[in-house]
């Protein structure tokens, strides 16, 4: 389940060959915004608690130091064992070590992007255990061997029918199946015996409470919790980011994540793990992976406040469009596209661009994270750096010089209505003119606009 | 070591101090929470239902699960019923518990591992009921968190709702891995 590298223009242009599939796409996604807005539409103080969460996590990271300390202190006071992990090959060891000191050969998981991001499953598939994957979109993917498409609706880009043609394959429901209350029962019993097998289960963290040590996992499923609570032993994995200071700050996130998320007020369950059970073991491991570089970039920190409801996704037109898989990243739409190149800017280079900069995004982020302009920056930063296609960077330089001179620019002009003019064919030629791949070009004007204002002012 | 690397890192990299905001409560007076609680819970897909007395309970159940065998009531039933049903968790049909609150701006109900009796319960039954006082109702999650957010139970969890999924092209399905519906019970 390797990630693809082919870079977001080449591998939306696939993505958009089949316009049909691409319009059900779009307003899948869409139709997940318009949910979000008006369950959003009823909360009047809504734009202060975007204002609450924003400061909360923005105070979170000023001191991250010391609530990571807390955290760690308070979870060990509660018979929890914490493991620090500088980058995903780490977390996988070590979360492999867990399972071996165990000798666990059935491991259940519910949604963590973080154990995407660490290629987790891969790494222990490779050590000849298996995992499930328990979150129905996640299974689902899981089966059909790719990776999620989006962060909160993993299976969003794959039709009924298709989820049919995948449990019968994997599951022996009909052939030709393709309801989903059908299909979603059939993967009810055959996930209810994985769960009641289970030797370890790992899950997620949407939430870490820097005074108690507790972890809290938001589902609708109510997976990570079958999970848990009958697995002996629960690893819970989560980026240092997932902190905030205390359990009274829930109250501002669990009421926004949902409805920003899926425009539903809350998830089915919010569960607080802060001790095991009698008997059972929890683990806590803390990843690292290139977020505390991302902490010390200025313009990109705020990043990290992010809460991973996935709005930005379903209100981006070019996602909503280019389809999750077209990131090549664990994490696609905005947000991958502002955290994607602080691990890795070759091969992310192309992601930042993948945007009009419409500034959607920010507007739906719960946490106020100023997205569209860290895309822009991001595109200073990686064209400094020398990552972006030469031949861009080449036209940029020429459009810079045009724009900057009213003599180029007058000159420019005169000369492209008159091509326009007398070679349109050449003009609108799809290979020459990548602007007429999708658009038609307008009628050239006879005079520009200063010719015709020189005119009127000298009374003609 | 990992730990020390990160949170020198952490340490260092940090931006100056941002000062923690004051929480505000939003509270709304007058609101009617028991409607607002239904509206709640019925848009999630499960169902609330007025009770005058506790003691009205045993009838309702039997009248609405009349074919559940197995039943694991912690309010009003036998404990040696239910210790001999907790060896076979699996196969239980119905779970009966009390919820400390519920929360009207989203239907949630507050239980901790006391209140599940075991973790899983809530979670591994086809159906479950859960029963709450109509005077535990608040009107939002500040509101919640004030009453029990000192408590530090070993385990909590806020249940709003049976269990479900719209992963297969955005088509709702009640009942996904945990419990197929949710009835509350809100008593006088």
């Amino acid at each position: 389940m390797s990630t693809h590298n082919i870079p977001h223009p080449e591998a939306a242009t696939a993505f958009l060959k089949d316009k049909e599939r691409v319009q059900w796409h779009d307003e899948t996604l869409w139709f997940v915004r318009y949910k979000r807005d008006k369950i959003v539409n009823e909360i009047p103080e809504w734009e202060q608690l975007r204002e609450l969460a924003s400061q909360i996590k923005d105070h979170t990271l000023s001191r991250l130091d010391e609530y990571l300390q807390e955290f760690e202190a308070a979870a060990i006071s509660n018979g929890v064992t914490v493991h620090w992990a500088a980058d995903a090959a780490e977390h996988n060891r070590i979360v492999h070590g867990i399972m071996a000191k165990h000798g666990a050969q059935k491991i259940v998981k519910s949604k963590s992007m973080l154990t995407e991001e660490c290629h987790l499953n891969e790494y222990l598939e490779a050590q000849g255990i298996e995992v499930v994957d328990t979150d129905l979109g996640e299974r689902i993917v899981q089966l059909n061997k790719e990776m999620p498409s989006h962060i909160v609706l993993p299976a969003i880009h794959i039709k009924k029918e298709e989820v049919g043609e995948i449990f019968h394959q994997h599951l022996g429901t009909e052939k030709g199946a393709s309801d989903p209350l059908y299909l979603a029962l059939a993967a009810r019993e055959h996930l209810r015996q994985k769960f009641l097998a289970a030797d370890i289960a790992i899950t997620g963290v949407n939430f870490a409470i820097a005074e108690t040590g507790a972890i809290v996992v938001c589902t609708n499923e109510g997976n990570a919790d079958l999970g848990a609570h009958l697995a002996k032993v629960h690893i819970a994995c989560m980026g240092i980011e997932k902190l905030i200071p205390r359990t009274e700050h829930l109250s501002v996130f669990l009421r926004m994540l949902a409805r920003n998320a899926t425009g539903q007020n809350i998830t089915a369950y919010s569960s607080h793990f802060r001790k095991p059970a009698a008997g059972s073991e929890m683990h806590i491991v803390i990843v690292d992976n290139g977020r505390t570089t991302q902490l010390g970039r200025e313009a990109f920190r705020n990043s990290l406040k992010c809460i991973r409801c996935g709005a930005c996704l379903n209100t981006c037109p070019v996602y909503r469009r280019s389809g999750g898989h077209s990131y090549h990243n664990a994490t696609a739409g905005p947000i991958g596209a502002i955290l994607a190149p602080n691990l890795d800017m070759r091969k992310n280079a192309d992601l930042p661009f993948a945007s009009t900069l419409c500034g959607s995004c920010t507007d739906v982020c719960p946490v106020k994270i100023d997205i569209h302009n860290q895309l822009y920056q991001w595109r200073q930063v990686l064209t400094q750096e020398g990552y972006v296609p030469a031949a861009k960077t080449a036209s940029m330089k020429v459009m810079a010089s045009v724009l900057s001179s009213p003599a180029r620019y007058t000159f420019a002009g005169k000369w492209a209505r008159k091509f326009l003019r007398w070679f349109p064919s050449l003009a609108l030629n799809k290979k020459l003119n990548p602007w007429a791949r999708q658009r038609d070009l307008p009628e050239p004007p006879k005079e520009s606009f200063r010719e015709w204002y020189r005119k009127q002012a000298s009374g003609k | 070591m990992s730990r020390d690397k990160i949170l020198t890192a952490a340490k260092q990299n940090k931006p100056a101090l941002v000062a923690l905001p004051e929480m505000a409560t939003f509270a709304v007076a007058g609101t009617d929470l028991v409607a607002a609680f239904t509206a709640s819970i019925t848009k999630a897909g499960g169902a609330a239902t007025v009770l005058g007395n506790l003691l009205e309970l045993p009838a309702k159940i039997k009248e609405g699960w009349p074919d559940a065998k197995r039943v694991a009531n912690f309010i009003h039933g036998d404990s040696s019923t239910n210790e001999s049903l907790l060896k076979e968790v699996a196969l239980l049909d119905l779970v009966v518990l009390k919820g400390q609150l519920g929360v009207a701006e989203n239907g949630a109900i507050w239980l901790t591992n006391k209140d599940c009796v075991e973790r899983v319960l809530p979670f591994i039954t086809q159906h479950l009921v859960l029963v709450i006082d109509k005077q535990t109702l608040v009107g939002n999650m500040h509101q919640a968190y004030e009453v029990m957010g000192k408590q530090n139970p070993d385990y909590g969890v806020f249940i709003a709702g049976p269990s479900k999924t719209a992963d297969i092209e955005q088509s709702l399905v009640i009942g996904a891995h945990g419990p197929r519906s949710l009835q509350v019970f809100i008593i006088e």
